[in-house]
This record gives C-alpha cells, structure tokens and sequence, in this order.
C-alpha cells in the first residue's frame, strides 16, 4: 500500500476510536444524569409541584420519547455546546466551565512541569543505581507517594508550610485585595498579571500557587519517576549502551545521551498519561485551596445538588483527558520510526 | 522409581507434598523482602484491628461528650478528641471495619465481572472481543474518581453507593488483564485437547482459563486495594462516601478540615491511618508482582 493511503486510513481509524470513547463518555453521562435518578422529573419541579407542572417538564425533558432518541437529544445538544443550565449560578454550565477551566489547566501544568523535571531525573537515578541506596531511597518516596492521600497532605501542607511556617500563602489564588485588580485576557493569573505588568500580584499570585503545584507534582513525580525506572533499566542492559561504553563515551554521554533518548519515546505517553491523572486530582487539591477551578466548581456544585454541573465538569474533564490519551498515542507512533514502518 | 514409589502409589498426597513444597519455597522469597514483610504485618494488623475493635476501643466512637469537644491527644484520649467530644482514636479503631468493607465489598464485585469479561472476550473472540474491549476502553479512558463521584451524586451517598461507583471504575483493568492471559491460554495444545474431548466453550473458560488468570489478578488485587482505599477516602472526605456518624477516616478528615489549624489532631490522625494502611497494602503488593508474576519470575 502506498504512504499517503496508509497514513490516510491510520488518520480515520484513530477518528474513529476517538468518536467511538467520546460518544461512549457521553453514554455514561446520559445514563448518570438521566437514568439512575429514580425521578429525573421530581428532582428539578420538587416534591410539592402539581401534576400540570409535572407533565410540562416531563414533556420538556423528553421522557415520553424511546431512550435512544432521547439519548440522540442529548449528543445533539452536546455538540452544540449545550451543557444545560445550571442551577446554582444560573448560568449556562459551559459558560461556567470555560470560565474556571484556564485555573485549573494552569496548576496542573505547573504540577506537571515539577513531577517530570524531578521525576525523570529521579527514574534515571533509580536505575543507574539499580537495587544501591538511591534506588531505594526513590522507591520509598515514590510508594508514599502513592500511599498517601493527596486532599490529606493539601491540609497537612497548608498546616505546616503556611500556618506553622508561614513560607506561603493560604487558600485561594491571589490574597483578597488583588483579586479582580487584573483584566482577564488568557485565565491564567500568572500569564494575565505579566501581561498587565503587575509584578506584585505575580509575586503574590505564586506565593498561592507554589504549595498545590509542588503537591501535584509530587503526586505525578510517583507515577513518573517509577515509570522511567522500568523504562530506563531495560534500555540500560541494551547492547547498544555497552557498544557505547566501549567506544568510549563517558558514563553521562552513554546515560543521557544514548539510553535516555531511547527512553524518552515511552516517556510521552507517561507524561501525557500523567497530564490527565493531575486533572483528576486537581479535583480535590482544588476544594482543600478554595483554587477557582473545574474540581472546586464540580465539589460546590454537588452540594447544590447540580447535577447538570457535576456532569457538565465530568465530561468537560473527561473529553480532555481521552484526547490527552489518544494524544500520547500519536506521539508514540510519531516519535518511534519503529511503529511506523512495522504497522500493519 | 524406588525412591519415590509411595508418591506415585497415592496422586493425592503427591500432589499435596508438591503444594507444601512450593508453598515453602514461596514463604522463604517472600521472607527476604523486608518491605513485603512490613505490608504484611500493616495487613495483617487492620485485619485484627477490625476483628477485635470492641476490645481495642476505649470509648464508645458514636458517644458524643460535649465537655471534651475537641480535646488534645491525653491519658483519656489517646489521639484527642472530634468536634463533638468522640474518642478520636477509638473511631479510628473502628473505621479500619469500614474500610476493609468498601475494600471488600469493590474487590468482589470488580475482579470477577473483569474477570469473566476478559476471559469470554479473550476466549470467544470475533465480534464479542470487539465489543466488549470498546466497552473495557471507553471506562479506562474516563477519569475513574470523577466518574465515581458523578455516579454517588447521582445515586445518593452511603457505602454500598460508593462502593458501587468504585467498581464500576475498578473492572476494566482485570478484564484486559484476563483477555491477554485468555488469548495465550486458548490456542494452548492443552485447551485444544480439551475442546476436542468435546468441552464446552462454558467449560473451557471456567475450568481452563479463569485459573490461568487467577495469579496476575491477585497480583492486580493486592495493588488495587491501595487505590479503592484511597478512592473511598476521597469520596468519603468530599462528603460522597460513609455518612456520619459512621466513624469513617475520609469523612473523618473532612470534619477535621475545618480545626485544622488549631486542633491539628483531628484531621491529621485519620490521614495517617489511611497512609499506613494504603501503604501496607502498596508494599504488599509490590513484593507478591515480584513472587507471582511468571514474566518477572523467569527473569530471575
């Protein structure tokens, strides 16, 4: 078969799959939202609403239709952008969520940003080291990491490094008299209060930021410096190191240069796999710092019995994370000559 | 022939002599790993902390006593007091009841429908693996506490809701787990021999691949329990999970929350029992891949 038909039919291929775990994605939210509620109806007209009422929103939601058309309803509206309203800040829940998603795409990143330059070199240490005590050492902190329940560690962390130390500052992203002070341009507070020139509340901003991000990071620092262990090891023991080492190069050279690069291939997917972990926790990082973002807006959103928000989040995370996945995957066979020569 | 003639005179108790030997073979590996040892006797310990939790309890953990509203740790209270004057520390003692119950209650709901789904997809193939491996793919690829915590919302909190939710995130890794062992398994000499003996395709994934899977599942088991535990504080803490009174460490954390800065104890204490205990299970697992993983195990 000739390249462009090949790459042609790898592209709709992948759509596919793409299509096929975003529709399923919005199964799971169709089902959530409008099937397990014993009464779909009653939980927004209330119990004391008269039958007129009743039969109006039953009529509105589209009860009295089949579940496929009711489902084929809802991917209608998705597509459009229509999450629904929600209750509790009346407002559209897409409009809510474009509005906290920049807060909460910008800790993650940072997060990311400290789990793979601490965890990459972290994992290569490890394997260098196989079974010495810094493999172990790195082994400890990478299983507490995992142990460790990260909502527990925000409060433990906001305890000491700011109520017993006072290094940073408490919940929130910037302190009470700075916010609003900047115009919103991208969402993210350290990208608006640089372009404004606002140096103080960037101070101020990271002074805020600092603690969640480094718990994030730790919490993906896990994941990545385990992940580059195994990946490392087995490049290590690799013929071509050994060639290396013979010829010469120095233990640096024949580390970073040559293993290290081999490994970075498998390393994408680590990372883009870990992007959508971080913006999971975030959820709970986000309620323990009152940080203006989806997780925080999903947790006061249940307690408002919202559902049309919690469900809106749901998918709006859910839809960035799948992509993130898919993403990686094509990173993979872009980055490696080899899966793309051997592919069927 | 004459040295063993009593083995082959009696199957039964050969077979069990093997057993026992490689059961000794199994503890003295498993000995040598002083980190396995430790998530062992972190097991362990919750385990009799649960059974035994009337007798290791000092207080009543739902008898609230206003006077000693949230008491520092002291003689009376060993790690303090809540805000309603409880015994910090006997609900804790308690609440290790309600974490093996989630963990339970997920554990065997979760492994056997991943387990089943694997292994029929794996075994039958054509349209049902495509099927069901869409189906395995689309919950892999949707974040798993978000979707748990969609589905409480909607169902309303409590444990049996929470656990619920968990599992329905928790299978999908064992069903591809069981679908690899089960593609291996089915074209294997043996399983042809059965199927021409004239065994059911039923028969053939309960009698001959099901157990083929078992020791990668267990494996996958033990690393989980970390994660259904920490999932379960998670939606315990946001409020989602064991309501109170129940003396559950997540929601323990949560009421906590808010003295965390002048009664530390509260919501530190219940962390470091969810720490430990994840932990103890996270070392466990770890040392039983490296025993029971047949790829690790002929590396070595």
């Amino acid at each position: 078969m000739n390249r462009p038909l090949r790459l042609f039919i790898d592209i709709g291929s992948w759509l596919i799959t793409v299509a096929i775990t975003l529709i399923g994605l919005a199964a799971l939210t169709f089902f959530i939202g409008r099937v397990l509620p014993i009464d779909p109806v009653l939980s927004i007209v209330g119990e004391k609403a008269t039958p007129e009422v009743y039969q109006k929103v039953y009529l509105e939601l589209g009860l009295d239709k089949p579940l496929w058309a009711q489902f084929w309803d809802y991917l209608n509206k998705l597509l459009r952008g229509d999450f629904g309203t929600s209750f509790s800040t009346s407002r559209p829940v897409l409009t809510d969520l474009l509005n906290f998603f920049p807060a909460t795409l910008e800790l993650s990143t940072i997060g990311l940003i400290i789990g793979v330059v601490l965890g990459v070199p972290m994992g290569v240490a490890s394997a260098y080291w196989h079974e010495k005590w810094p493999d172990h050492l790195l082994r400890v902190i990478g299983l507490v990491g995992y142990s460790v329940p990260v909502f527990w560690l925000g409060l433990v962390g906001l305890f000491v490094f700011y109520y017993l130390l006072g290094w940073v500052s408490g919940p929130g992203q910037l302190d009470v008299f700075f916010v609003g002070v900047v115009d919103r341009v991208t969402g993210s507070i350290l990208i608006d209060s640089a372009l404004a020139g606002e140096w103080e509340i960037f101070g101020n901003a990271i002074s805020h930021m600092i603690l969640p991000a480094m718990l994030l990071g730790y919490y993906s620092l896990a994941y990545i410096s385990r992940m580059t262990r195994s990946v490392m090891l087995d490049q290590l023991s690799r013929e071509y190191v050994l060639t290396a080492r013979l010829k010469g190069a120095s233990e640096f050279r024949a580390v970073a240069g040559h293993a290290l690069r081999n490994a970075a291939i498998p390393l994408v997917t680590v990372i883009a796999l870990s992007y959508g972990g971080l913006l999971e926790g975030s959820v709970l990082i986000e309620t323990i710092f009152s940080w203006p973002g989806i997780g925080n807006y999903i947790y006061s959103s249940l307690f408002a019995a919202d559902m049309n928000a919690v469900l809106g989040g749901t998918l709006l995370v859910g839809v960035v994370f799948i992509l993130l996945n898919m993403l990686s995957d094509v990173l993979y066979r872009a980055l490696d000559p080899r899966s793309r020569e051997f592919a069927k | 022939m004459s040295v063993t003639p009593d083995l082959v005179d009696d199957p039964k108790r050969a077979v069990r002599a093997a057993r026992w030997a490689e059961f000794k073979v199994f503890t003295r590996r498993f000995m040598r790993n002083p980190l396995g040892v430790l998530g062992l006797v972190i097991v362990v310990l919750l385990l009799l902390c649960a059974a035994f939790a009337p007798l290791l309890a000092t207080h009543d953990p739902y008898l609230p006593s206003l006077a000693d509203r949230l008491a520092p740790p002291s003689a009376t209270y060993w790690l303090g007091a809540d805000e309603l004057g409880r015994d910090i520390y006997s609900r804790i003692v308690y609440g290790s009841q309600l974490t093996l119950l989630i963990v339970a209650l997920v554990i065997v709901t979760s492994a056997p429908i991943g387990l089943i789904i694997g292994a029929v997809s794996g075994t039958v193939g054509g349209w049902v693996d495509v099927i069901f491996m869409r189906i395995t793919d689309v919950f892999l690829a949707i974040p798993k506490l978000l979707l748990a915590l969609a589905f409480v919302a909607a169902l309303g909190p409590g444990i049996t809701n929470a656990a619920l939710a968990i599992t329905l995130t928790a299978w999908p890794p064992y069903a591809r787990l069981a679908r690899a062992e089960a593609l291996v398994v089915r074209n294997s000499d043996y399983v042809n021999a059965v199927r021409l003996a004239g065994a059911s395709e039923f028969r053939i994934i309960v009698f001959h691949v099901i157990p083929m899977c078992l020791s990668s599942v267990i494996v996958r088991m033990t690393f989980d329990m970390a994660g259904i535990i920490l999932t379960a504080a998670g939606l315990g803490f946001i409020g989602l999970g064991a309501q109170p009174p129940l003396p559950e460490w997540g929601a323990m954390i949560s009421t906590g929350r808010k003295f965390i800065f002048d009664q530390w104890w509260v919501a530190t204490v219940p962390g470091i029992a969810i720490f430990t205990v994840s932990l103890g299970f996270n070392l466990l697992g770890d040392a039983m891949r490296d025993l029971l993983d047949p790829h690790l195990r002929q590396r070595k």
